[in-house]
């Protein structure tokens, strides 16, 4: 049996480095992959305390999270397509077209 | 009668909007809709007359205007035969002054712009002299102010006709600055500004008060009707158009001063000081526009000092207390003034707009009906019977003989004797002797009919007007019919006691002998031997050169008003408005720029920056919370 500490280590360990991944990287597609794995970060804690505690609410959590995950990047990489389309990059720092 | 009464208003301010809104429509036929617009009001005010006539009177109030606690101010009529009469005499010379300018006008280029204003100018004096309570006088009082600016400074083109348009207004502010505060001081007093709410209440009121409210609103007066010190806009108003020199600086609106007092009689009754004031300022305001205007070269001038002068004697009328003879002369005046001033015009028109009499002379081979008709004006003026102005201004002289001010008589006589000449002289210099123009260059010709016809009308006003008052003293017609207005309760009449027939006699013959002997002399100096003139203008040069710059009055005014008010308003420019205020304004948006510039760095626009604040925000949060 493996404690619940050592999840939500794991939780945390995935949540910092998809932090870090924001802050540092300069390529749109690996800035949400980070976003996607803070959010994955944060499904595993809920997986954890749904079992943890034996409620079926933190699952139930975890369902609709997927789903919205899915749609968010499907989105998400129809913008950047068209972005790259645009400026053939998918640096951030190139979008700039509207500051001042 | 209330049924009716609003359409005297009403007929020009409806002719006021056509023209405002449709005058690039009306265009030149603008003079149809202003016309029949006054001709409306001249014929209801004639229906209003005749009921006046039998007795009828009214005081009725149309709808509530302003209610706000304990203040009520109503728009309403007042008719009694004071309000009849000038009525009659301001719709009727307005409608001839109207058909006048038809012809005056015709080539101008802002034509219907004039006849606007013209209808503006009437439906405004129609109201002032309708209105039944103070404030809406005053308001009144101001719209004929604003059409006096508007149609001075017609030809706002000309920089003298525009400054002559301002000059006009802010000496008026002045003096409705003390009139305003009048109405607020009555409002204080008697808790009321109806007139018969104030007029019944006004003997419960200290001496002291009665002069200060009476004292403000002669100010106001002072500024309307042009008296000393307040009278230097009017010889220049003469800027303006002639048929509005005729309409507005002589016939109408510059004797509502004479019409405000005779309307408070009741209050300038019970302030024995006021009314001294009054006599005072009105006939030394007679006597000095007498002078000016013995010297003046411009026609136009000549006559702008001459109502200055008849204005004065309106205000000694009234002052002593003698406020029929006062009416009576304002009407008289209203019919002769506007004679002579469209006959002046008519001479201008002639001339191709000269106004210096100097170069005219002999016009009345040419125009013979603009000659009679201003012989006869003058003839009125100068107070020769049986023309109109003789029985009114010996009327207002009777009163000063019989209430012992026998100073303001002689005062009065001498005034009268200098407008017998100087009335002569113009008439001399411009229609009689030989042509000073140059004959050949110069086709001078008689007016078209629309303007003789207004000139002969007048003319025939100017003869007949003063029969009314015809009479052994207060039973002449005018007396019975005003008599009821200014012998209501509390008003006495102070100075209207009779006197004996043969000293009446001998004051008809004093003032009968002033004027021949005025007329005299201008005929011995400007027609017999017109040198002579030169010659005694070199005998009395320095009284000569004072006269023709009019006592230095608006260069005294300017030293000692206008320019210390420019120095001040130039320093408070340069020293309060240009670092305190601007200073303030500039600064406040240096300082609001200075932070943008600061707070800018933080809108990079890169994400990764933004994610680190976010983050950082993130664990403070989590860290104050945790570490509580």
């Amino acid at each position: 049996m493996v404690p619940l500490s050592w999840y939500l280590s794991l939780s945390a360990i995935l949540f910092f480095l998809g932090v870090v991944g924001m802050m540092t990287r300069r390529n749109t597609i690996i800035m949400l992959m980070c976003i996607e794995l803070m959010m994955n970060a944060a499904n595993l804690t809920f997986v954890a305390l749904s079992h943890y505690l034996h409620s079926m609410n933190g699952q139930m959590f975890v369902f609709f999270i997927v789903a919205i995950a899915a749609a968010e990047v499907s989105v998400g990489l129809a913008i950047i397509i068209n972005l790259y389309r645009l400026k053939a990059s998918v640096d951030p720092d190139d979008m700039n077209r509207l500051q001042g | 009668m209330e049924k009716f009464v609003w359409l005297i208003p009403a007929f020009p301010l409806i002719g006021v909007l056509i023209n405002l809104f449709f005058g690039r429509w009306t265009g030149k036929k603008a003079h149809w809709i202003a016309c029949l617009a006054v001709l409306g009001s001249f014929i209801v005010s004639l229906m209003v007359f005749s009921r006046v006539m039998q007795g009828e009177t009214l005081n009725y109030d149309y709808f509530n205007w302003i209610w706000v606690g304990s203040f009520h101010a109503n728009a309403g009529v007042l008719i009694d035969p004071l309000s009849a009469l000038m009525l009659i005499v301001v719709t009727g010379v307005s409608f001839l002054i109207h058909v006048y300018s038809i012809g005056y006008m015709h080539d101008d280029p802002g034509y219907p712009r004039f006849f606007l204003y013209l209808n503006l100018f009437v439906f405004s004096m129609v109201s002032l002299v309708l209105a039944n309570n103070f404030l809406l006088l005053y308001v009144f009082w101001e719209a004929v102010g604003l059409c006096s600016y508007l149609l001075i400074g017609f030809w706002f083109q000309k920089k003298s006709a525009s400054d002559a348009g301002k000059k006009a207004f802010i000496v008026n502010r002045i003096g409705d600055f003390g009139f305003g505060l009048g109405i607020m001081m009555i409002f204080v007093v008697f808790g009321s500004i109806q007139f018969t709410e104030v007029f019944g209440m006004a003997s419960g009121a200290s001496v002291a008060c009665l002069t200060a409210i009476t004292l403000l609103l002669l100010l106001g007066a002072m500024g309307k009707s042009a008296q000393i010190p307040l009278y230097v806009w009017l010889p220049d108003a003469m800027e303006g158009p002639t048929p509005v020199s005729a309409l507005i600086h002589a016939a109408t609106m510059v004797t509502a001063g004479v019409y405000m007092i005779a309307r408070c009689h009741v209050l300038f009754n019970l302030a024995p000081l006021t009314q001294n004031v009054i006599i005072w300022m009105g006939m030394l305001t007679a006597f000095f526009a007498a002078t000016i205007a013995l010297v003046q070269k411009d026609i136009k001038r000549v006559l702008a000092y001459s109502t200055i002068s008849q204005l004065g004697y309106m205000f000694v009328g009234v002052g002593l207390g003698a406020y029929t003879a006062g009416i009576f002369h304002l009407a008289t005046h209203a019919f002769f003034k506007a004679l002579l001033f469209l006959g002046a015009g008519s001479v201008m028109h002639a001339m191709a707009n000269e106004t210096d009499m100097w170069k005219m002379g002999g016009l009345s081979k040419i125009m013979k009906y603009t000659s009679w008709t201003f012989l006869i004006a003058c003839l009125a003026i100068a107070g020769i019977p049986p023309f109109a102005g003789f029985f009114s201004k010996e009327e207002i002289l009777g009163a000063a003989w019989s209430a012992h001010r026998y100073e303001i008589y002689a005062l009065g006589i001498l005034t009268a004797l200098m407008t017998a000449f100087y009335m002569f002289r113009v008439y001399f210099l411009t229609f009689k002797g030989t042509p000073r123009y140059n004959v050949h260059s110069h086709h001078a010709h008689e007016s078209p009919w629309v303007m003789t016809f207004p000139l002969m009308v007048l003319a025939v006003f100017s003869v007949i007007a003063g029969w009314v008052g015809i009479g052994t003293h207060g039973g002449s017609w005018i007396h019975q019919f005003l008599n009821p207005v200014f012998t209501l309760p509390g008003s006495e009449h102070m100075a209207e006691a009779g006197h004996s027939g043969s000293e009446q006699l001998l004051l008809m013959g004093i003032a009968i002998a002033a004027a021949l002997a005025g007329i005299g002399l201008a005929w011995q100096i400007y027609l017999k031997d017109i040198k002579q003139s030169d010659r005694m203008a070199a005998q009395f040069s320095g009284l000569h050169k004072v006269l023709t710059n009019k006592y230095y009055v608006d260069e005294f005014y300017d030293a000692v008003f206008v320019t210390p008010i420019k120095n001040i308003s130039i320093a408070l420019w340069r020293g309060f408005d240009a670092v305190v205020i601007d200073g303030t304004v500039n600064g406040i948006g240096w300082f609001v720029s200075i932070i943008g510039q600061l707070l800018r760095y933080f809108q990079s626009g890169y994400v990764r920056t933004y994610t680190t604040m976010f983050v950082i925000g993130v664990i403070a949060v989590l860290g104050f919370y945790l570490t509580r």
